[in-house]
């Protein structure tokens, strides 16, 4: 028996459709959670000074980067699905969505030899805070980025029939953020040292 | 077209299938059934909190008896009750009931919608809270017990199982909080998207009704000032379990960067309890004084400016937790200066009286009970927000007497104004006045004297989360403890007072006399309907044409005119 | 009720937190008692009577009402906030001069307490160290080194009206000068655990000459 939305998911007061509304509103929150953990590492860093540091040297930059240009394309990948979504070319929109997923994944296995090589080498998760804040922001926005791309594939089932084409716009703005969180932590976690 | 789960509330349509007691009342989308579990989860989680309280007030009355109906309190023991009791009624009974009950239930109502704009996701919403309050309370059952470090679990007490003696009990509470709280934002987008987007037509801003105004403020609110403190929370459950020493001074760590972060959620976090409150009185007030509520606009741009002014007054709860003193003087000014926009809406609520032709049916009483007596509460805010009387008064009894004067206005006498409201809507049937009167009266002057000897108890120097006062001979004279009874036995007399309602709630429930659509003469959308409303609410989805309080307009033979009423 | 209101005044500065806690009492308590009485007035004046309709106001143009007892009640908080800014700067950020030393240590469940000896200086061999007693002298201004040696603990003697987080990790000061002689107690004030109601000590004020002999038979 399908799932009958009420006649409410079909009004629009605003002028703004409701799902676009929503992935905002989350956004938002989200902001704030990420914000809260960004701030806390300026404090912990300020604390600690001149040990942070030390420890921060032995992230991989080369790998931090190459995950930077990875993700930056893959944002660059799901405009494309948006634009082809909006022409109603379903085949484009759902080639470009598969390519973000497949830029996420190549994201993911980056990250996968970072996590291995570093913590095979004795940078373990409680070594140190840096190290703490390193695990922990990188998981998050890892476990994000495995959810937005979960949330891709299943929108990309629909527009391949043509169905909700609207959730690609929807997935593109949740994906900005998380490549724009990746901005923000690559300073913090590969270049400030 | 693809076919996610079937769980489909059949309601008044002409069903394919059958609707099973799990799809409907288990696993349900309508947006009044999961008001209700919200609303029944935590009624009794209100029980299981209020019987902490009542062990421990007894183990304070008369420490170290067995206290009837649970044993012998040790101090392990002690410190998980308060810290329980604390987290329940504030996670777990304040904001369930005021905002997730009420608003999930009212909103689409009083927009005029059908539902909210996303059913499934409003069913998430609660899963997710009922898993976490399981976690909460299963704690109490694995080695170690459950956590004891206060609800405010500072570090690095609340870091390490060395040092809390709860290894097991202590991450699985910050878990819980944490669900409660992805449960909670999950919810707000519900109803933002829903209020922003789904209006009926006719609806503009400023005819929305003022309490699903304040429910979406104090979910916005919530929003911008939690995220901090999940992410703490995640440091904090890291630290617990992992090892790391985010604030552990010997791993590097810095204890008081968790204060900050508690503390920027949790002075908002009680504005976020007070607003959804205010907004379900400014209803009744209006309602059963059958006058247009007094600057309607400015009460909502005041409230706006509260929120954003919730936002920073933080530290006043860390004014000697070892905070640069400057920064104490500005936060004593923007705390004392908070009360003015509050004062401000307390006025314009109470000049609404003026020229009214006032009823006091059981509603109003707790309406008016609630502005009486939080007045007291909020006033002796002052006193805390003074820096200087702080250094005597922080974890000082006089603190308890102060929040216990703010929240149980605001989520006893605020949330029984709503149910006695909204009762007749939920369950078609009218509660009985006369109960009704008892419970409230004896509720009000019990409640008086549990709380005002704790006043004068901090006064005389009585800290707080002290299971037994013998170390501490200055404050444990037979006259001090001849208060600590007297405020256990009001306590006693006020549960017992409690079973009236019960017996009142079950009872007109199921035999109670016909509510009818509009018992109360009120103007809102949610009084235009079915009282229950089916599945889908209205008959026919409303247009309106008016703002909600064009009460006793002068020429019309009717003093009231609800909103869909053409002209 | 059986029970003094306030504890002594024992400290120099605590007179001046009792005396704002007095002030904002008159303040806020005539406040109270103004709101009280005009909520219940309305309530009453304007209870339902047959053939009475309500009115039909609009707040725009009536707005007096409430903005001059608002206006009222900010200059009741300003003046709240004046007198608190000097009373706190006068505690915890103006200090004055120490003439004696202590250092407190805090830990999960007691105090130890290392007085400066019969030479007034800490960390020198002559340091009378004293598990839960607290030895000072009237009429000296007396700084506290607080220091922790696991949790956050809180340094609380009501009599004094003093109290000061303790953090681990860092070394705060605070400051007090009694000016009465006796015994009372001294608490913890910030939860550290299973047995935080079991760490008390006392604080105990000599006069000179009773004191001098307490340092002289340690």
């Amino acid at each position: 028996m399908a799932f009958q939305a009420p006649v409410a998911t079909d009004r629009c007061n605003t002028g703004i459709s409701t799902g676009k509304l929503a992935i905002w509103i989350l956004l938002a929150s989200e902001i704030v959670i990420f914000g809260g953990l960004v701030a806390v590492y300026l404090l912990l860093r300020l604390h600690e000074g001149a040990a942070w540091g030390a420890e921060a040297a032995h992230t991989n930059v080369v790998a931090g980067a190459i995950n930077t240009f990875i993700l930056l394309t893959s944002s660059f990948f799901i405009v494309l699905a948006h634009q082809a979504a909006e022409q109603d070319d379903r085949k484009k929109a759902v080639k470009f969505m598969y390519l973000t997923l497949l830029c996420a994944l190549g994201f993911l296995v980056v990250k996968a030899y970072e996590y291995t090589y570093e913590i095979s080498h004795g940078y373990t998760w409680f070594r140190s805070n840096f190290w703490g804040f390193y695990y922990t922001a990188t998981f998050i926005h890892a476990s994000h980025v495995i959810a937005g791309g979960i949330a891709i594939f299943i929108a990309a089932q629909g527009v391949k029939v043509g169905y909700h084409m609207n959730r690609v716009e929807v997935c593109g703005i949740y994906w900005h953020f998380v490549d724009l969180v990746w901005i923000f932590l690559f300073p913090l976690l590969y270049i400030a040292k | 077209m693809t076919t996610i789960a079937a769980t489909h509330d059949g309601g008044d349509h002409a069903s394919h299938h059958e609707e099973t007691f799990v799809s409907k009342y288990i696993f349900p989308t309508d947006h009044k059934r999961i008001a209700m579990q919200y609303l029944m989860t935590g009624l009794v989680m209100f029980a299981v909190g209020g019987f902490m309280a009542y062990v421990f007030r007894m183990q304070l009355a008369y420490p170290g008896a067995s206290v009837p109906l649970f044993g012998e309190v040790d101090a392990a023991t002690y410190n998980a009750l308060i810290t329980n009791h604390a987290t329940i009624m504030i996670f777990w009974v304040a904001m369930p009931m005021l905002i997730a009950a009420f608003g999930n239930y009212l909103i689409p109502l009083m927009i005029g919608a059908d539902d909210m704009v996303f059913p499934r996701l409003n069913r998430l919403s609660y899963q997710i809270f009922f898993i976490s309050t399981i976690i909460l309370m299963v704690a109490w059952l694995v080695p170690g017990g459950a956590f004891g470090g206060s609800w405010t679990s500072y570090p690095p007490l609340s870091s390490r199982g060395e040092f809390n003696g709860t290894p097991i009990g202590a991450p699985m509470w910050v878990l819980a909080v944490a669900l409660e709280i992805v449960a909670f934002l999950l919810g707000g987008i519900n109803f933002m998207a829903t209020t922003m987007n789904s209006r009926a037509p006719g609806m503009k801003m400023m005819d929305i009704p003022i309490v699903v105004w304040f429910i979406n403020i104090a979910v916005l609110l919530f929003m911008f000032s939690v995220g901090p403190l999940v992410a703490g929370a995640v440091l904090l459950l890291l630290d617990q379990t992992v090892g790391t020493s985010f604030y552990v001074p010997t791993g590097g760590g810095d204890p008081v960067i968790f204060q900050h972060l508690f503390w920027f959620f949790g002075h908002p976090e009680v504005y976020v309890i007070l607003i959804p409150e205010l907004g379900i009185v400014a209803e009744i007030i209006t309602t059963f004084a059958r006058k247009k509520i007094f600057g309607y606009r400015i009460i909502i741009w005041t409230m706006i400016v509260t929120g954003i002014l919730s936002l920073v007054v933080w530290a006043h709860h860390q004014f000697i937790a070892g905070i640069d003193p400057r920064m104490a003087v500005i936060f004593s000014i923007t705390t004392i200066m908070i009360s003015i926009p509050l004062a401000l809406i307390y006025m314009l609520l109470i000049a609404t009286l003026y020229g009214g032709s006032i009823e006091f049916k059981v509603p109003m009483l707790w309406a008016m009970g609630m502005m009486t007596e939080f007045l007291v509460g909020g006033l002796t805010g002052i006193y805390l927000g003074s820096s200087a009387i702080d250094i005597y008064m922080h974890d000082n009894t006089f603190v308890m007497a102060h929040f216990h004067y703010t929240l149980m206005p605001v989520v006893f006498f605020g949330g029984w104004a709503g149910i006695t409201f909204w009762f007749p809507k939920f369950f078609g049937r009218m509660l009985n006045e006369t109960l009704g009167k008892i419970h409230f009266w004896g509720s009000t002057i019990s409640f008086n004297f549990i709380f005002i000897p704790l006043f004068f108890l901090g006064m005389s120097g009585q800290q707080r989360k002290i299971f037994d006062y013998s170390a501490f001979p200055d404050i444990n004279t037979a006259a001090h403890q001849d208060l600590r009874v007297f405020a256990t036995t009001a306590f006693l007399v006020f549960i017992a007072f409690q079973f009236v309602f019960v017996f009142n709630f079950f009872k007109s429930m199921m035999s109670g006399p016909v509510a009818g659509n509009n018992p109360w003469n009120s103007n809102t959308l949610d009084w235009q309907c079915p009282s229950p409303p089916p599945h889908g609410n209205f008959a026919e989805l409303p247009t309106v044409y008016r703002g909600p309080y064009e009460y006793s307009v002068p020429g019309r033979e009717s003093d009231f005119w609800p909103q869909n009423e053409p002209a | 009720m059986g029970i003094d209101l306030f504890p002594p005044i024992a400290s120099s500065y605590a007179g001046d937190i009792d005396g704002l806690f007095w002030l904002v009492t008159y303040l806020m308590g005539f406040s109270l008692f103004v709101t009280w009485i005009a909520m219940f007035y309305l309530m009453f004046r304007f209870k339902k009577k047959e053939g009475v309709k309500a009115k039909y106001i609009l707040a725009t143009g009536n707005l007096k009402w409430v903005i001059l007892p608002l206006l009222l009640f900010v200059a009741f908080d300003g003046f709240v906030d004046l007198n608190t800014a000097s009373v706190w700067a006068s505690i915890k950020q103006k200090f004055p001069a120490a003439q004696d030393n202590v250092r407190v240590v805090a830990r999960q469940w007691d105090w130890t307490f290392i007085h400066s000896g019969p030479d007034g200086k800490l960390d020198t061999a002559d340091d009378i160290e004293s598990d839960g007693e607290l030895h000072l002298k009237k009429d000296t201004v007396v700084y506290f080194d607080l220091q922790s040696q696991d949790v956050i603990h809180s340094f609380s003697i009501p009599v004094f009206r003093l109290k000061q987080d303790v953090i681990p990790g860092r070394a705060i000061t605070s400051w007090a000068k009694p000016i009465m002689t006796g015994s009372w107690d001294l608490q913890c004030t910030e939860m550290c655990g299973v047995n935080h109601a079991l760490m008390a000590a006392k604080v105990i004020v000599h006069e000179e000459a009773d004191y001098n002999q307490w340092v002289s038979e340690q």
